[in-house]
């Protein structure tokens, strides 16, 4: 009983959030690691495309509220996705004519890209500021849990509980499906293998006739809805602040990088290698512990390795072992 | 035009720019300005240092420019009585642990044969040194932290006077920037970023949860001055005399006399530390440092050490950020560790030097003054455009309430735009590299 209290305990706090956080880790490091093989440079912005996308799904969310369409036990956020997609993509797709394209045709140095990254961040984090504020946005709706701690312990009778969100659900359900629909389009159709080659040799891609600026276009398309969906699920799962999203670049970019940049395989690994790490390290075990060990030994602390505002130090710790001894990650991605 | 003239006159433009703040708005902020002018160039200066001479691309400057703030707690603060009777030595000891740890894990890593018994005597060596170190660690801070928690509740300092503090800033921001190098550097260019980013965050957190060290988010005020109080000088009959001689009243007279003492002490760090990067940038060194930068593999076939003098590089440019993020908080007279924010300490800076010109110092120390100059006077100037814009709306309108209210994130996008139009048009920046 102890042993599946422990278990309880552990997926409660420690499992079913870190599968979630990864999930959206994972969808916003595939984004990273999409333009990194395809454009070939590190976007600095990504972390205020995916707060833009998410405002852009808010102000539709509130809309639908304020006529009264919901979906339902789900939140209203998911019907309003589709156009934060649209508004992201229409975004990013302005920045690539306005500003990156003059660089691509320049061909200037992925550092170069790095810094006008840069810019476009300003610009991007500028507009959320300007438009929606400063301040923590709440927009989940709908049912809040698939299961409550109550209801749980109705069912099994143990005395812990374990309680999963819906947005939890959602996100993980989400980012399967977005996924399996993304390697279904990069492994199986005919854009999806231009990318491909595209990213693999650049020069030998050009000569079999595939046409670099739809290649670039496609990618900025899969990266805004990319983007904005990793957002809006973080953004129901805990809410919606734009100085968080860019906070969110660090684990994101780790997430990237651990795995391999420029590897999509790489990227979810390195996802919920790092969100694992991150819960894990940053949890209390002594409710845990006190289930599994005798009582003599039980913990007078909270045995908490670290305290929850470090949790940046473990993705960066994380990243740097990585770098220390594989630097092309764990799915072998670029170059050095 | 030469290059002689055109550089007066864009510095000529700039101290117009001061100039005018002082005569329309007020004498005090146009020294603010300066002040933090000065502050931004020598900052502009370290970056300029990294990035133009050795296109080495640091977005971390945030994590070196706070360990200086750090540093004028620890130099210039009188330490707290009974704290280190308290857990000072248990603080000390177990920080020691900590470090032997990590030596010995490399040991382990380096001397045991490759295979399971290297990854689990590391891994044993790292979680029973955790251990013991939590085990010293946890109980020293508790005591440090209760002595007296409304006021000190940290070790405090040495007690020294807080100009020390400036060259300390530097070799903390340096000691963290070697540590950083030697992993990143080598590696390709937006590792180094993301190691860059990732460590600046690391301090600030360590800074805003080590309330030990400095008090945390408590934030530590009332830093030692080299300059003296206002209040003094008004109490000082020989200055208030001086002051109404010269048709000033005492206590503005005595505001601005303290922001000119520390004006000229931040011109003489700059004036020093342009003067080095100058004769550096001349010598055969920057040459040296630009021939990499240009080509790395014929540097290295002509027999230079890339790394290394990536890493020399590195660590000089982020020790002047540290000694800028000395002075600085030496300005504010208190370390706020809640107010250190990636945009504006790393970002604007990078927008400073892209804008004067990398690879050209005086260009970085004009783009210093320039940006913060125009930092500043984004908001007023974003607010009166509104209230043009909006002037036609009835007031409670709640555009107009939104863009009146929006008016103060004018200045992310401003900074974005000017990045991006320099980088666009001018891609070398106001005073480009000879």
């Amino acid at each position: 009983m102890d042993f599946l209290n422990a278990i309880v305990a552990l997926s409660n706090f420690v499992l079913v959030p870190a599968i979630a956080y990864g999930s959206q880790l994972a969808l916003g490091a595939l984004g990273v690691t999409l333009i990194y093989g395809i454009l070939r440079f590190s976007n600095f912005a990504h972390g205020d495309t995916m707060a833009f996308g998410t405002m852009v799904t808010i102000l539709f969310t509130w809309w639908f509220q304020s006529m009264r369409i919901s979906a339902g036990p789900l939140p209203t956020a998911l019907l309003a996705l589709p156009f934060g997609i649209a508004g992201c993509a229409l975004l990013v797709l302005f920045t690539d004519r306005a500003v990156y394209k003059f660089y691509r045709a320049q061909k200037a140095k992925p550092v170069i890209f790095v810094i006008v990254s840069l810019g476009v961040m300003f610009i991007m984090n500028g507009l959320v500021r300007f438009i929606i504020g400063v301040d923590d946005q709440r927009f989940a709706d709908g049912e809040r849990f698939i299961i409550s701690v109550r209801t749980f312990k109705e069912m099994t009778g143990l005395d812990e509980g374990l309680a999963i969100k819906t947005t939890q659900g959602i996100t993980v359900v989400t980012a399967v499906i977005v996924v399996a629909l993304l390697f279904y389009f990069l492994n199986r159709t005919r854009t999806g293998k231009s990318m491909r080659a595209y990213s693999d040799n650049e020069d030998l891609a050009l000569l079999s006739g595939i046409n670099p600026e739809r290649v670039v276009m496609v990618t900025w398309l899969i990266v805004a809805a990319l983007a904005t969906i990793a957002g809006v699920l973080y953004g129901l799962d805990k809410s919606f602040k734009p100085f968080v999203y860019f906070q969110l670049l660090l684990p994101i970019f780790a997430a990237a990088i651990v795995g391999g940049l420029g590897n999509p395989l790489g990227a979810i690994a390195g996802g919920f290698t790092i969100a694992f790490s991150e819960v894990t390290i940053t949890y209390a075990w002594k409710k845990v512990a006190v289930y599994l060990l005798p009582e003599s030994l039980e913990p007078s602390g909270l045995v908490q390795l670290l305290s929850t505002d470090y949790k940046f130090a473990v993705s960066f710790v994380i990243l740097l072992i990585v770098l220390l001894i594989k630097p092309t990650g764990l799915f072998a991605g670029k170059s050095v | 035009m030469t290059d002689t003239m055109r550089n007066i006159l864009y510095f000529g433009f700039v101290a117009l720019l001061i100039l005018g703040t002082g005569i329309f708005s007020s004498w005090n902020s146009a020294l603010f300005i300066l002040n933090f002018g000065l502050i931004s160039a020598i900052m502009a200066l370290g970056v300029n240092l990294q990035w133009g001479f050795a296109g080495l691309f640091n977005v971390g400057i945030m994590g070196f420019v706070a360990l200086g703030g750090l540093a004028t707690v620890l130099v210039s603060m009188p330490p707290t009585p009974g704290a280190w009777a308290a857990g000072g030595t248990g603080i000390l000891l177990a920080l020691i642990l900590g470090a032997a740890t990590i030596v010995a894990a490399v040991l382990a890593y380096a001397r045991l044969p490759v295979g399971k018994l290297r990854a689990v005597g590391v891994i044993a060596v790292l979680v029973i040194g955790f251990f013991v170190y939590r085990s010293v660690f946890d109980p020293a801070v508790g005591a440090v932290e209760a002595v007296n928690p409304a006021l000190e509740g940290y070790l405090g300092g040495l007690g020294l006077p807080i100009l020390i503090a400036w060259p300390v800033g530097g070799l903390f921001a340096a000691g963290a920037a070697w540590l950083i190098g030697k992993t990143a550097l080598g590696l390709r260019s937006d590792y180094l970023a993301i190691a860059t980013l990732g460590i600046a965050e690391i301090i600030i957190a360590v800074m805003k949860n080590e309330d030990w060290l400095a008090r945390g988010v408590k934030n530590v005020s009332g830093l030692p001055r080299p300059a003296p109080y206002e209040i003094d000088l008004q109490n000082d009959a020989g200055f208030v005399e001086s002051a109404t001689r010269l048709g000033f009243d005492p206590v503005t007279a005595s505001t601005l006399w303290v922001k000119l003492i520390y004006a000229g002490l931040f011109a003489v760090v700059l004036v020093v530390l342009f003067v080095l990067v100058q004769r550096a940038l001349h010598s055969p060194w920057g040459r040296m440092m630009r021939a990499i930068r240009d080509n790395e593999v014929a540097a290295e076939a002509m027999g230079k050490d890339v790394t290394a003098r990536h890493l020399q590089v590195f660590v000089l440019g982020s020790a002047i950020c540290g000694i800028a993020g000395a002075m600085m908080t030496t300005l504010d007279g208190q370390l706020t560790p809640g107010t250190y924010q990636p945009l504006r300490f790393t970002f604007l800076v990078w927008v400073m030097v892209i804008v004067g010109g990398s690879g050209n110092n005086l260009g970085a120390v004009l783009g210093g003054f320039l940006i913060w100059w125009l930092w500043v006077m984004v908001e007023p100037i974003g607010l009166s455009l509104m209230q043009f814009f909006t002037s036609g709306m009835a007031d409670g309108y709640w555009l107009k309430d939104h863009l009146m209210e929006s008016a103060a994130h004018m200045r992310l996008l401003t900074m974005g735009v000017v990045l991006l139009l320099v980088l666009r048009f001018s891609p070398r920046g106001l005073i480009p590299e000879r």
